[in-house]
């Protein structure tokens, strides 16, 4: 049976590669500026997943196929160098590379969280509440109005608890359903929770965040393909998580401005 | 060393009569019993939850024949509502981690063999260990409550994040009494684990028959002794979270509920909490959890593999040291879970290397017991071929965590099937395969009969490539993204992709039964399975000096004394190729 | 059940209904009136379903809020209209009323039924729905319509004006006027209401609109005369 064990190891070892290998499984298109930087970081870490998953398999089948089924009074062998190798091996090899993976992963993180958006990015507040999203876009005046959660009216589509009869800045802001924004321009996209946690995740962005109620938190980005993605919820929120989701629109600059212009009416 | 007073000081009379023999017994072998029964109805229970999900998660708008006489709310019509699958995910989640995965390797198992393995009568304390077991089965018991009261079990997983889980019924069905239930069962939990760690530890350091030294101790009474330390401190957190988060959701506080929440279109009366400090709580002991989910089981496998391959491991002192790091790391690296939760993006850099180093200890034992499998001679039985299956699911689980652990990446793959398929391959296939080899390997002790070994074969070869089948898979959804805790999948880019779910729910449904062929083995032996001898594995550690199954002071009243390490194989002893723990023979000294 | 007692109890039936409807009882006075508005009522907008492309696609164009509804003339549709005061409670009719989630909204918007009267919620969509009233009085709860199950049946014991919403659906509103006899109405988009078949007597007769709140008057109906009675709400900008 030791001999069958080893042989059923390299079939899963094979099948579970080939998904991988014969890219059944894509990633989706990467539409973002910051995207390739974890698109490469993803890939290099695969392989040697990919590598120590098979390799491990291969390994423990060949001594499954060498060392079950002997002669009684065989010789017991030790492997050559005891666990001194080993243990060099894992410190060294298997160390130093995943260490090394984290230093140079650190580049694609920091592309997302430690560089400030720029001070012309395009300005939109997302809100998350069970279960949809919201998007808010300061309107010709430029100004985001106050948020009143007390007045908060969904009935009336009053999502965000704005307050037009007595805050001036809030009476042009524009609600939408969707987030539409312009092609090859940096958003700043400013994230409020208004019940309980969730979180905004488009794929083909490369962009996923949690919304923390009382936390102000923001992402940014450019998009750089016109086309409709989904923005689904990814922080468990309730009964309807699974089917909380938006559209992000990208548009041409022209496109987008034209839509504000409607939106304004 | 005075052990010989502590051990006297714990002498107790034979028990007596039939609720101090199979109830509230003191004997830390029927604990250890009544742990693992306790463990395997939880994880029927937990299996059959996952069936229901994964047919759901198919066929969501199915007419599921009986399901409404489970709940008439969550199912009318047999049609499961989104919010009924949510409360099957979290009481899956809640029993499979706390009741079967931190029960059945470490409580049941741990309190039978650690004190026999190191020469004890019983455990240090043995009340407080039955009060241990018995504030377990309470918190199962209150657990188990919230499927039958009206609002049903909670919706929001295993993790209960708040402010879902503290606001109260505002957020929405299930989270009023259903998730109070869960506050309590965790908590009662938690006392009930600590109360057993802190016996684990005491019986190991004090509790040392004459010769037994730590170095001499089995590696899986090291594992119990190292994951009882780890267990300390991680449910010491726990229980004290929990008591805040009911106080939040019943005396008005708002340690995890900021001001401004508006829920069911009610603005909630709560100020000033955070609920990233529930996650702090939560993965502070969460992390450590699943490090105590799995080092008994390697300390399981490792013991068996060693007696399997008629061979000692390259080094024992090396896999100590290593279950030592990965403990002691496990606490350095629970922010990886939150990467993306709006922590400062600097401790995302800061959780994430600790997070890489602890793949310099998880590697040193894979290669240690690969590296010790040359050149042996490898028994296979059903016990070895799920300890050797570990070693195959372990290295599976385990190398999705390089990705894991790098927060960029994570901001693709958090929240998606990945991170499923990671853990369950782990925790639920690998640590449970240690469980499995335990329980091949020990039922001749503890019952003196085999299990039938052409059924045992049977289940290992079902479960080893079902759960390939099943868990493989979510790897690669999780790669395109597919995101997980939803009930059904509904988004334009899932289309392409549902009939790999299918397959796995196919491969689910399969590889659960198999497991009833377990459950079956199991009942049968132990009434009808073949007689066996006191050591039928030829194997060295103390348990196998002692009849099976062993009398109810497992030295029969005498000490023993300890001449070796357990790693005398493939020597010339008198028995056979190895010489027992307790034998005072020489044996010719060997490089270890 | 036979064809032919179904047809002899149909005919029954539509004789017994048409005979009601030509003879109102001769004793039963009748309050009637228009419901208007003054001022600019705020401007409906359109409600964005991207979310939930399979209602979404059942529009042409995206529907409105039904907050304010108005008619041509400046009137007030979903208003209710009833006898707050001056008539004894009637029991609850055996006939259900019935709620329905279709297109991702509630039909109708304001539905007005009796204490202990059935509610029937039914789902006519392909999505589903978790339909949560939250009442001030009556007891809370909610309960979620997977496409394809039955309807919910629910009632309540006490007189009270619940707003309804959805847990899945944000834009999802609508309103539950349960009420203590049968003698209530809500207008249409003609903003008109008739009030029939009342005993001689004075009563205060309310008017309910969800935003703008409730407005009473007393009337004082003898035998068999129609009395008119207007209702006019100002209008709030925003």
């Amino acid at each position: 049976m030791g001999k069958f064990f080893a042989i059923v190891l390299v079939i899963i070892a094979v099948a579970s590669a080939y998904p991988i290998l014969a890219h059944h499984f894509p990633l989706p298109e990467d539409i973002s500026t910051h995207g390739h930087l974890i698109d490469d970081q993803l890939n290099e870490t695969m392989v040697e997943a990919g590598v120590s998953f098979v390799g491990a398999q291969l390994v423990l089948a060949a001594f499954l196929w060498s060392f079950t089924g002997r002669k009684p009074g065989s010789p017991l062998k030790n492997f050559p160098g005891g666990a001194r190798i080993l243990v060099v091996f894992a410190f060294v090899i298997v160390g130093l590379e995943v260490l090394a993976l984290g230093v140079l992963g650190q580049k694609a993180w920091a592309s997302v969280y430690f560089t400030a958006p720029s001070a012309d990015a395009l300005q939109v507040q997302a809100q998350a509440e069970q279960f949809a999203f919201y998007f808010r876009y300061p309107g010709p005046d430029g100004k985001f109005g106050q948020l009143h959660p007390e007045k908060i009216d969904e009935g009336n589509q009053n999502y965000f608890g704005l307050d037009p009869e007595n805050d001036v800045a809030a009476r042009d802001d524009i609600v939408s359903g969707e987030l539409v924004i312009p092609v090859n321009k940096e958003i700043h996209l400013m994230m409020h929770g208004k019940d309980v946690g969730h979180s905004f995740y488009v794929r083909e962005l490369r962009i996923q965040q949690d919304f923390m109620p009382g936390l102000d938190l923001a992402v940014h980005f450019t998009a750089t393909k016109v086309g409709k993605y989904e923005i689904v919820c990814t922080q468990l929120c309730g009964l309807g998580h699974y089917n909380m989701k938006a559209y992000l629109n990208v548009m041409s600059q022209a496109d987008y401005d034209n839509w504000l212009k409607q939106q304004s009416q | 060393m005075s052990e010989t007073s502590a051990q006297q000081a714990h002498v107790h009379a034979p028990p007596e009569g039939f609720l101090r023999k199979y109830v509230f017994s003191l004997d830390h072998k029927v604990i250890g019993k009544q742990y693992y029964a306790l463990a395997l109805v939880a994880v029927f229970t937990g299996m059959f939850l996952s069936w229901l999900m994964r047919i759901h998660m198919v066929w969501p708008n199915a007419k599921i024949p009986g399901l409404e006489l489970l709940s008439k709310v969550g199912a009318p019509g047999g049609i499961m509502t989104p919010e009924y699958y949510l409360s099957l995910m979290t009481m899956h989640g809640t029993l499979m981690v706390f009741f079967v995965l931190t029960n059945a390797p470490f409580a049941a198992f741990g309190n039978y063999f650690l004190p026999i393995q190191i020469g004890a009568e019983d455990m240090a304390f043995p009340r407080f260990n039955m009060m241990s077991f018995w504030t377990t089965f309470v918190a199962w018991a209150v657990l188990m409550l919230a499927f039958v009261i009206p609002d049903g079990p909670p919706i929001a997983g295993w993790t209960e994040y708040t402010p879902l889980s503290a606001i109260g019924k505002d957020a929405g069905p299930g989270m009023e009494w259903g998730a109070s239930l869960w506050g309590i069962s965790i908590a009662l939990f938690c006392v009930g684990s600590l109360l057993g760690a802190l016996n684990f530890i005491a019986t190991t350091l004090d509790l040392r028959a004459k010769g037994m030294t730590l170095m001499r101790m089995p590696l899986c009474t090291w594992a119990w002794f190292i994951t009882s330390c780890i267990a300390l401190l991680a449910f010491a957190v726990l229980l004290p979270a929990c008591i805040l988060l009911i106080l939040d959701r019943h005396a008005g506080t708002s340690f995890f509920i900021p001001a401004g929440i508006v829920a069911s279109d009610r603005l909630q009366p709560h100020s000033g909490g955070s609920p990233l400090l529930w996650q702090h709580l939560f993965w502070f002991f969460g992390h450590p959890e699943v490090y105590i989910a799995i080092l008994p089981s390697m300390g399981i496998v490792s013991h068996i593999l060693i007696n399997s391959m008629r061979k000692p491991l390259l080094s024992a002192k090396v896999v100590i040291y290593s279950m030592m790091s990965i403990g002691f790391l496990s606490y350095m690296v629970w922010g990886h879970h939150m990467f993306l939760s709006g922590m400062n993006p600097m401790s995302g850099l800061a959780f994430s290397f600790p997070t890489l180093t602890i793949t310099i200890p998880a590697t040193i034992l894979t290669l240690i017991w690969l590296g010790s499998l040359y050149g042996a001679n490898i028994q296979i039985n059903s016990a070895s071929l799920f300890a050797l299956g570990f070693i195959s699911m372990f290295v599976a689980g385990g190398v999705s965590g390089f990705l894991l652990a790098q927060p960029s990446i994570d901001i693709y793959l958090h929240a998606t099937y990945f991170v499923v398929g990671h853990f369950h391959m782990v925790m639920g296939v690998a640590s449970l395969f240690g469980v499995f080899a335990g329980t091949y390997f020990w039922f001749p002790k503890m019952t003196g009969r085999f299990m039938n070994e052409g059924l045992g074969k049977l289940h290992f070869w079902i479960t080893f490539i079902g759960t390939y089948c099943i868990f493989m898979p979510f790897h690669y959804l999780g790669l395109i993204g597919n995101v997980r805790r939803y009930q059904s999948f509904v988004d334009d880019y899932m289309a392409p992709y549902l009939g790999v779910h299918k397959f796995m729910t196919i491969a689910a449904l399969i590889t659960g039964a198999g497991q009833l062929i377990f459950l079956f083995n199991l009942i049968y032996s132990r009434f009808k399975g073949k007689p066996a001898p006191d050591n039928p594995w030829n194997a060295t550690s103390l348990e196998w000096s002692i009849p099976s199954p062993p009398p109810w002071n497992n030295f029969g009243g005498k000490h023993p004394v300890v001449y070796h390490d357990p790693f005398q194989y493939g020597v010339k002893g008198s028995k056979g190729d190895f010489v027992m723990q307790d034998s005072p023979e020489q044996v010719p000294a060997s490089g270890d | 059940m036979q064809m032919k007692q179904m047809v002899i109890a149909g005919v029954v039936m539509l004789a017994a209904s048409a005979l009601a409807v030509a003879n109102p009882n001769p004793a039963g006075g009748t309050i009637t009136g228009k419901v208007t508005y003054t001022g600019t009522p705020a401007k409906m907008k359109p409600i964005d379903m991207s979310k939930e492309p399979s209602c979404a696609k059942m529009y042409t164009t995206p529907p409105t809020a039904e907050t304010v509804v108005t008619g041509p003339g400046d009137t007030l549709a979903d208003v209710v209209v009833y006898i707050s005061a001056g008539a004894p409670d009637d029991p609850a009719p055996s006939s259900a009323a019935v709620f329905t989630q279709k297109g991702c909204r509630y039909i109708p918007h304001v539905l007005a039924f009796q204490v202990n009267q059935e509610l029937k919620i039914v789902n006519e969509d392909q999505t589903s729905h978790n339909i949560h009233p939250l009442p001030k009085l009556n007891r809370e709860w909610n309960k979620s319509q997977p496409p394809g199950t039955p309807p919910i049946s629910e009632k309540y014991d006490k007189a009270e004006f619940i707003p309804v919403k959805c847990n899945v659906h944000p834009w999802m509103h609508g309103n539950f006027a349960v009420l203590k006899n049968s003698h209530y109405t809500v207008t249409g988009d003609n903003g008109t209401f008739t009030l029939p078949n009342l005993p001689p007597g004075k009563y205060t007769v309310t008017a309910w609109q969800e935003s703008y709140g409730d407005q009473s008057q007393d009337v004082t109906v003898s035998g068999g005369e129609t009395k008119t009675i207007n209702f006019v709400f100002k209008a709030k900008p925003y």
